[in-house]
């Protein structure tokens, strides 16, 4: 799906647990996220610190729509 | 008596569900699950069965991997299996993970099995032996069978045909040695060139692997003006699924109205849920921004850092699907945001 997406002409980026599988499937920004079932807040942490993470990583994806890369590329996360 | 090892995940090691993948890796000194077919079929014992949930591997990949590594340091074994791993794609990347590192370890034979369609295939093929599985369990047997024969092979000390021959996926290691007709290479070279030059088909004998990326998109000038869209592969949808989008090997999407939401509100408010049958669903069930993060993104649009958030979010359940449903999704996904206007897209896979 993000291959036709960007194929389309869309700057896209995947937030993805499996960036090996995002990889090879050819995505070309990624975002690592922190697990299958809760890819953007872990549910035996606060409601607070899961916002934290989630507000973080979205963010990390948002600097990665603006960011010119010449190859493939996963984005760093803090949190 | 040789001896075997077989990997298992949370499920085939008889532990439980989607709701024990993140069970911690284990190791048992018995044959567990289909570690009794292996020893069935096999010239050899299988002494010890690996268990590890598809979770942890995929989560904590290095802690997994060292913890099993650790477990056989001391373990006697002269061949390595792991799965079949059949259509599932955690699985497929579990067993690639702890195969390929068992191999570079103990420099012993590690075998698998998964369906092309696993992404597992593609990214541990050159590492270890990946048989063509089936599509599910209901393939074990015959699974089983193809890599223990191939196995037995090696534990006889048998010799061993190039991949097309034995039949796992090509790893694309060049061996030399003689063909049975010993026609030689300028006679084969000459055959080749001659079919070209009229025009038939013909192998190469050194097949390019085919890269298939895409061109990257330029990244957003300024976000405070774009239109951003979330799509998911991770199953959410309002909680009567009206578009029967299905839990496994989808062919379906929809798009929901987010307009006048600032979070997606969860289950129990009769709000969104997940159908996804790839994983547990209970985190995503409880606050499905987890898996499509509208509360954050509401967030950055009042902060003014995004122009807006797109009206609809996109969704459909990635497990099982296959690669060209997939890609025939993403088109009519694609298609939409266009005509919608959106200029940039944040997907979401669980």
């Amino acid at each position: 799906m993000v291959k036709e997406i960007e194929k389309a002409g869309f700057t896209v980026v995947q937030m993805a647990n499996l960036i090996p599988v995002a990889k090879t499937v050819g995505a070309n920004r990624m975002v690592p996220t922190i697990s299958i079932p809760y890819p953007l807040g872990d549910p035996s942490t606060s409601k607070e610190e899961q916002w934290e993470l989630r507000y973080h990583r979205v963010g990390v994806a948002l600097d990665a729509l603006t960011t010119e890369i010449e190859e493939q590329k996963v984005f760093d996360v803090e949190i | 008596m040789k001896k075997a090892v077989v990997y298992l995940n949370q499920f085939f090691g008889q532990i439980g569900g989607e709701d024990v993948a993140d069970h911690a890796p284990e190791i048992r000194e018995e044959k567990v699950g289909a570690a009794m077919l292996y020893n069935q079929l096999l010239d050899a014992e299988v002494t010890h069965t690996v268990i590890c949930g598809d979770n942890f591997m995929g989560s904590r990949t290095e802690e997994a991997v060292e913890t099993i590594l650790d477990f056989l340091k001391d373990v006697d074994f002269d061949i390595f299996f792991a799965g079949p791993a059949f259509q599932a794609g955690r699985y497929g990347m579990a067993c690639g993970e702890i195969g390929k590192a068992v191999k570079e370890e103990f420099d012993v034979p590690v075998i698998s099995s998964m369906n092309i369609e696993n992404p597992g295939v593609e990214v541990f093929k050159k590492d270890i032996y990946i048989f063509p599985g089936g599509h599910s369990a209901a393939k074990m047997r015959d699974d089983v069978k193809k890599i223990t024969d191939f196995g037995n092979k090696i534990l006889n000390g048998e010799k061993l045909l190039p991949a097309e021959k034995e039949g796992y996926y090509k790893r694309g290691i060049r061996h030399q040695y003689f063909l049975e007709d010993e026609t030689p290479a300028y006679e084969r070279a000459i055959d080749m060139l001659l079919k070209k030059i009229n025009g038939e088909e013909f192998e190469s004998e050194l097949p390019i692997p085919e890269l298939d990326l895409v061109e990257i998109a330029p990244a957003i000038e300024d976000l405070s003006k774009t239109t951003i869209a979330l799509v998911t592969s991770g199953g959410i949808v309002p909680v009567d699924n009206p578009d029967k989008i299905q839990s496994a090997s989808a062919t379906r999407w929809g798009k929901y109205d987010i307009s006048a939401m600032d979070k997606l509100d969860n289950r129990e408010d009769l709000a969104f849920k997940t159908i996804h049958a790839g994983y547990d669903p209970a985190a995503a069930d409880a606050d499905p921004n987890v898996v499509v993060p509208v509360d954050a993104m509401r967030k950055y649009e009042k902060e003014g850092r995004i122009g807006k958030l797109h009206d609809y979010f996109y969704s459909t359940v990635g497990t099982g699907t296959t690669q060209k449903e997939a890609a025939r999704m993403g088109k009519e996904i694609a298609q939409e945001l266009q005509d919608a206007n959106v200029q940039a897209v944040i997907l979401t896979s669980t």
